[in-house]
């Protein structure tokens, strides 16, 4: 049992999955064990640029097992994986169904990584 | 003498323009900053030419000395570092090449690498000399590149052939422009392209005048707007088919026809005496 | 839902005209202008409601308070972009800061702050159909991220559609990377020159090495058949859908010229893009067999 991050909308637990991984308002920090949630601020997602990047640091460093998305970029996934994190690919934006269907082990991994947004402050 | 010719929208005639003034100008360079997507070469076919690697500075780290302080990670504006499992991952296409993470390593893990991004081409043709800056696909920026072209002297008058729009890239091609020559044609995308590209010389203080190009018979939105606005109108270059065609075979108008030899021979002493009015009245 | 970004190489190809053509032949109800710094949508694309309009923030700008510094040239010595003037007193080069902060961080008094500065604007309309668009302000930088910002601003509207229409920027440097990002095709207008052929290659280079499907259509075609024919060779020779020929019209130019789009009234061009419009849809919604 483990911890697992997903990206949210809001801190709160009625809040749905955002579509974006880098520029997520918060990650959910779930523990399967003791079904305790906590809420992390994603600094990155007012980051000029590389917001991917920063972001996967913050999950890595929340000490995450997993991690549950609907989408995520080559960058931070790149980050992501050199942590020995499994990233898995979300099946709609309800929490407790996602929470759901990885705890039954239904989840399969994500494994179309999109280019980077490219969205550095680059010129 | 710099002249950078410019136009706000693509496809409106600057190279045209820019090759054929300098084949006409007697000894010249002709310097290429439209980087991307470089096309005055095709025209010139420039011979003795030399290439020269152009290159950004990108860090890179030594793990024996790193300390994970991640002082780098935290400091870097642009995310293109992380720390994960003890290492440091650098992003190269991120990074600005700043130097921060290099200059504020407590332990001297941090130093710099070279990475190519693009050439610079040089070479002559009968008169001019050619150079030629050239992106490396999927690199996102030229304007390292662009900073060298300029930075190498010139002898003769030098027309810069510069990239499309109004970002930081044509800002960075007229940096050094005495003159800047607004190649403008009579549609509606070019005169709201040629506003923004005006708006740009004028915030450079450069000196700059149109040139009205492809002109039709009938109303000219493009010259409208210039007379509204009390634009120099250096000249216009009427709607032809055949300097189409020659140029569409990147073929040098001037070199071929005395006709347009004359005409881009007329522009250039225009220019000429605009870029002396300028001195003048600045000194 | 698909996702069509229209892209040259070449500035003036036709790319506004074509994707006009097809907004109207499609009736999408969703597209973006990701030629922020030369945006001409708009132009052909009439909107008849008052978008949303947001302020977008590139990188922030360093500034230097002349009342604390003491003029020990640490910044200007450590400055990569050469963004800082030691004319008189210390002062940044607005246009050359690239906002990285390390003036900020290695002045010993405290005298350079980084302050946000307003790049561009970012506009959407949102009515029947979402139109997402932007403005650079010249000079500036963080074009690719405003590209990110217009193509964000149209996920952020839920609306029911299969195709999203995206006009791109000539080139093939970071504005055009970015517009690529998430993309199902590229339909490149290519221009019979050897110019247009030449920045041709290297879009094409660019969008296969981003691994995003790439199909090409020829305007203009009859500026110069030789080329035309060079271009198509070039297509099968690399197994590029071919999507048709447009031929040069002065009534098309005309309509452009007067707001509206080739496919507002009957003339060659218009009729042109119909079909290179049904071919580019028959390839873009075909089922991948990879």
């Amino acid at each position: 049992m483990m911890k697992i991050a997903l990206p949210v909308d809001n801190n709160s637990l009625e809040t749905r999955l955002c579509v974006s991984f880098g520029r997520a308002p918060y990650f959910l920090i779930f523990d399967t064990e003791s079904n305790e949630a906590a809420f992390l601020n994603n600094s990155a997602a007012t980051s000029q640029g590389g917001a991917g990047i920063k972001a996967a640091q913050a999950v890595v460093d929340s000490h995450a097992g997993a991690l549950l998305t609907p989408r995520c970029g080559e960058k931070a996934a790149q980050v992501i994986s050199a942590a020995n994190i499994k990233i898995f690919k979300t099946i709609n934006d309800s929490i407790q169904d996602n929470i759901a269907a990885f705890n039954e082990g239904k989840l399969t991994l994500l494994t179309d990584v999109h280019p980077g947004f490219h969205g550095q402050g680059g010129k | 003498m710099k002249i950078a010719v410019l136009s706000g929208k693509g496809g409106t005639g600057k190279t045209l323009v820019s090759v054929n003034l300098a084949a006409v100008a007697g000894q010249s360079s002709y310097i290429d900053c439209d980087v991307e997507e470089p096309n005055g070469y095709l025209f010139f076919k420039p011979e003795s030419v030399e290439s020269e690697e152009i290159s950004i500075k990108i860090p890179i780290v030594d793990e024996t000395l790193c300390n994970g302080c991640r002082i780098c990670v935290e400091f870097c504006k642009f995310n293109a570092l992380a720390y994960i499992n003890d290492k440091l991952l650098i992003f190269d296409d991120v990074c600005h090449s700043c130097r921060g993470c290099v200059l504020f390593c407590q332990e001297k893990a941090l130093e710099e690498r070279e990475k190519v991004i693009g050439s610079i081409q040089r070479g002559v043709s009968e008169n001019v000399a050619v150079a030629t800056g050239m992106l490396n696909i999927g690199e996102a920026s030229g304007i390292p590149i662009i900073k060298k072209l300029l930075h190498d002297a010139l002898t003769g008058p030098s027309i810069i052939d510069c990239p499309p729009g109004s970002a930081c890239i044509v800002m960075e091609s007229i940096r050094d422009a005495d003159y800047c020559i607004l190649v403008a044609e009579p549609t509606r995308f070019g005169v709201h392209n040629l506003a923004m590209v005006r708006d740009l010389v004028k915030l450079f203080n450069k000196p700059h005048g149109v040139l009205l190009n492809k002109c039709l018979e009938g109303a000219n939105p493009a010259e409208e707007y210039c007379v509204d606005k009390g634009l120099k109108i250096l000249g216009k270059i009427p709607f032809d088919r055949e300097l189409g065609m020659i140029n569409s075979d990147a073929r040098i108008a001037v070199r071929e026809n005395v006709k347009y030899r004359d005409r881009f021979a007329s522009l250039l002493q225009v220019v000429r005496e605009e870029v002396r009015h300028e001195t003048v009245v600045d000194s | 839902m698909k996702q069509l970004l229209i892209l040259s190489g070449k500035g003036g190809t036709g790319k506004t005209t074509v994707a006009s053509a097809f907004i109207k032949l499609a009736q999408a109800r969703v597209y973006a202008d990701c030629d922020v710094d030369a945006p001409n949508l708009h132009l052909v694309m009439h909107q008849h409601s008052v978008p949303r309009r947001t302020d977008y923030y590139g990188m922030p700008k360093a500034e230097i308070d002349s009342e604390l510094c003491i003029e020990c040239d640490l910044c200007r010595q450590n400055c990569c972009f050469g963004a800082i003037k030691a004319d008189g007193e210390y002062r940044i080069d607005y246009y050359a800061c690239e906002g990285c902060g390390v003036c900020q961080a290695i002045c010993p008094v405290g005298a350079v702050s980084l302050k946000p500065a307003v790049a561009g604007e970012l506009i959407l309309y949102h009515n029947d159909t979402v139109f997402s668009t932007a403005q650079l302000n010249m000079g500036s930088g963080t074009s690719g991220m405003l590209v990110t910002e217009v193509k964000k601003q149209l996920r952020s509207v839920i609306i029911d559609t299969d195709l999203v229409i995206i006009d791109g920027s000539p080139g093939i440097g970071c504005p055009v990377i970015a517009s690529l990002s998430g993309v199902d095709m590229v339909l490149i207008v290519a221009e019979p020159s050897v110019m247009g052929i030449s920045d041709m290659e290297r879009i094409i280079k660019t969008a296969v090495m981003f691994q995003v499907r790439v199909a090409v259509c020829i305007n203009k075609y009859d500026t110069n058949p030789g080329n035309t024919e060079r271009i198509e060779i070039f297509c099968r020779q690399r197994q590029l859908p071919l999507a048709g020929r447009i031929p040069f019209d002065t009534t098309a130019v005309a309509a452009i010229n007067n707001g509206r789009t080739i496919v507002d009234l009957d003339c060659a061009a218009g009729r042109a893009v119909t079909n290179v419009f049904f071919r580019t849809m028959t390839t873009l919604f075909a089922r991948e067999r990879d």
